[in-house]
């Protein structure tokens, strides 16, 4: 039990198996949240420290509420209010936080890699929770266990990601994750929001929305970072929402129990109208909900192994 | 001052012994009268080698490398000539900043330098640095390297007034409005979330710069090529007659992309390591005879600043000391090309577009030359280096081309030979 390595960097270095017992353990510890009294003792007498140099909301508070539901001694660290903002390198942020006995660190970085520059140079194990462009792994293991809880095989099922593929994390993650498990994932956006090569990660890139989401058993929309508007690579919100946007007439072209996915936060009326986000089937809060469970697994899981070894 | 050198095998020649006196190459004398014999032990003897694009970092950047330790890296690859590039701090863009590199070279007595001028004032691409009064002073050439000219009206002014001066005009091509990326665009840098930067801005500048050559019948030479286009570009420029000259490096014949995969910063430059399909065609232009040169683009940097995130961390890669063991062993034991076309690229090519007037090894000419071990193999190890940088990808590769011994103007510049 336990995953295999110290660090969970990214889904590109996770296998099959052991995403499944994440999902697995997932769901468990769901059952924990929904329980009257939110408490076990997994992480009791251990200490995890998120330390972000990104803006976040749900990523950030269900890392400290899993590690909190779990028992651990919990700290926060952001790159404005620490020594970071006098200019102290990552390396030597991060040692300070390992020298003072922390066992897990939860990093949210700016730069793809950066968790990856630091995981060998520590004794504490690190969690990547989004890297620049590269993967944000616990964001896909959250949207496979949302999958999960409705499929009962991944293999063969059809996964529509429309929007900024660029720019996102989430996609290459889910990408990963997904390819691992047998989905067959279709990508759509604007051809500047397109990454060269994207295909040679196993996804088809599709020709339209419709053709994205056709017959796709899952759904999910991204968000368009409105601040890359300035960079010209659409031309307007209007142009955006009118040919990019999952828009009821598209979701319907989707298999009939098909769901809609977000990672948020969400740009009401730019990738998805508010009647979308809102309607029967959108598992956008679920998909909260699991991101507590997903992270108390992988908490869980890392924790297991260090007592191990 | 007069030493012999002798068992060894010289280059294009079938004698075995080097007579050296007052720092030339001179008649054989007798073994009496010499103040030294060194017992080359059957090793082959290459006229010193010419690095054109090197960065020393003196003045202002002294804690990366100063003139003394490059140069001694230079001696320690068996170069005896580096031209050093201009974006030192200030920039070598006037003649007193030219004097004090040279005086530096001259005290430190490791290496010939030949100072590269800056074309535009403070590499600001705003004004025409002092091209005239810096060739006075001393330099070879001018480039803005590190960065390119970015306009072609800029680009134009310095071809054409470079050229009253007869001072040849290095370009690094990069056409900065298609982003600037940390690593080759592609499927890797798709994968690991790195933004890229496309071949295809290498090829527009260089494109540019050969339109310019031909418009105007005026020479322009191409740093670092790293891509297929601009080898086709370059080799078809070259039958139409167009003045154009090249340079690789080392890396772009022996690594592609994929070593970036896990963000390791020594493997970050610009140009970056391209795929494979790039890294054959950089072969097939060293084969052919479009690249001109191979030059390291050595580039130290601290630790400190290539120990950081990899979208953050310094261009570049030291060179001097692996730059000959890497183009013997990858492209001569290979097959690709002959000791004759490795010289003509590490040593009389350069010479002659900078016109230096290196590479002789006639009697009376300066007594620059390199002796190296062609037939063992050795570890090529990041700490023996004389450099300050240790910014090399190559640590621990097993290399043919040891130096065992340089010697500038007929003085030992390094010694492994005992």
């Amino acid at each position: 039990m336990g995953l295999k390595s110290k660090d969970l960097l990214g889904m590109k270095q996770l296998t099959p198996e052991e995403i499944m017992e994440i999902l697995d353990t997932a769901k468990t510890m769901k059952l924990v949240i929904s329980s009257a009294n939110k408490k076990t003792s997994h992480l009791q007498g251990k200490s995890v420290v998120t330390l972000f140099y990104e803006n976040s909301t749900r990523t950030r508070l269900s890392f400290e509420l899993a590690s909190k539901y779990m028992g651990s001694a919990s700290a926060n660290i952001s790159a404005t209010g620490s020594s970071v903002a006098k200019g102290e390198s990552l390396l030597d942020t991060a040692r300070t936080i390992d020298s003072m006995g922390t066992d897990i660190i939860i990093m949210r970085h700016p730069q793809s890699g950066a968790p990856h520059s630091i995981a060998n140079k520590l004794n504490a194990s690190i969690v990547n929770a989004g890297d620049g462009m590269n993967e944000h792994p616990t964001q896909a293991l959250l949207d496979m266990l949302t999958m999960y809880e409705r499929f009962d095989t991944f293999e063969g099922k059809n996964i529509a990601i429309c929007g900024d593929v660029y720019h996102s994390r989430v996609v290459r993650s889910n990408a990963i994750g997904l390819a691992k498990l047998g989905a067959h994932v279709s990508v759509y956006g604007p051809r500047t929001m397109m990454p060269i090569g994207i295909e040679n990660m196993g996804v088809r890139v599709a020709t339209s929305v419709a053709d994205c989401v056709k017959d796709a058993d899952a759904v999910m929309g991204l968000r368009v970072q409105l601040e890359r508007q300035k960079s010209s690579l659409f031309p307007s919100v209007a142009e955006y929402s009118k040919f990019y946007a999952i828009t009821p007439e598209m979701l319907a072209l989707a298999k009939p129990d098909a769901f809609l996915m977000h990672p948020g936060p969400c740009n009401h009326g730019v990738e998805l109208p508010t009647a979308v986000y809102d309607c029967d089937q959108s598992v956008i809060n679920e998909q909260v909900t699991n991101g507590v469970a997903v992270r108390m697994a992988v908490l869980y899981l890392l924790m297991a192994r260090r007592n191990n070894l | 001052m007069k030493t012999i050198l002798k068992n060894v095998k010289i280059f294009n020649s079938d004698k075995t012994e080097i007579y050296i006196e007052d720092g030339k190459f001179s008649e054989a004398f007798d073994e009496s009268s010499a103040d030294e014999v060194i017992d080359g032990k059957g090793n082959n003897v290459f006229p010193g080698l010419v690095d054109m694009h090197v960065h020393l970092r003196e003045p202002g950047y002294e804690y990366r490398e100063t003139i003394a330790t490059g140069t001694a890296a230079a001696a320690r690859g068996g170069f005896t000539a580096v031209c050093s590039m201009p974006n030192t701090f200030p920039v070598c863009d006037n003649a007193a900043v030219v004097q004090g590199i040279l005086k530096k070279a001259q005290e430190a007595g490791n290496c010939r330098v030949y100072p590269i001028g800056a074309a535009t004032k403070d590499i600001e691409d705003t004004c025409l640095a002092e091209i005239g009064l810096m060739k006075e002073a001393g330099i070879v050439a001018v480039s803005d390297d590190g960065k390119p000219i970015p306009t072609a009206g800029m680009m134009r002014k310095v071809l054409e007034y470079a050229s009253d001066f007869d001072i040849p005009v290095l370009n690094h091509c990069e056409e900065k409005s298609l982003g600037e990326g940390a690593m080759n665009e592609g499927i890797v840098s798709t994968s690991i979330g790195i933004r890229g930067c496309s071949t295809a801005a290498e090829d527009i500048m260089i494109a540019r710069d050969i339109i310019l050559a031909e418009y105007l019948g005026v020479p322009v030479h191409i740093c670092h090529v790293s891509t297929k286009g601009g080898v086709r570009m370059i080799r078809d420029a070259k039958a139409r007659g167009v003045k154009v000259t090249c340079e690789t490096c080392p890396h772009y014949f022996t690594l592609t992309d994929s070593a970036c995969e896990n963000y390791d910063t020594n493997f970050k430059m610009h140009p970056p390591l391209r795929t494979e399909e790039h890294r054959l065609a950089i072969i097939e232009g060293i084969k052919d005879g479009t690249i001109d040169c191979i030059v390291t683009d050595h580039a130290p940097h601290h630790q400190d600043e290539k120990e950081v995130e990899f979208s953050h961390a310094n261009n570049g890669i030291v060179g001097l000391e692996s730059s000959f063991a890497l183009s013997y062993t990858y492209l001569v034991k290979t097959g690709v090309i002959g000791l004759d076309r490795l010289m003509d690229l590490m040593c009389y090519n350069p010479s002659k577009i900078l016109k230096l007037g290196r590479g002789g090894m006639a009697v009376g000419d300066d007594a620059d030359l390199t002796v190296m071990d062609l037939d063992n193999e050795f570890v090529f190890e990041k700490d023996k280096m004389l450099t300050k940088g240790r910014n090399t990808p190559f640590d621990g590769w097993k290399l043919y081309g040891e130096t065992m011994l340089t010697i500038m103007g007929g003085k030992k510049t390094y010694e492994k030979l005992c």
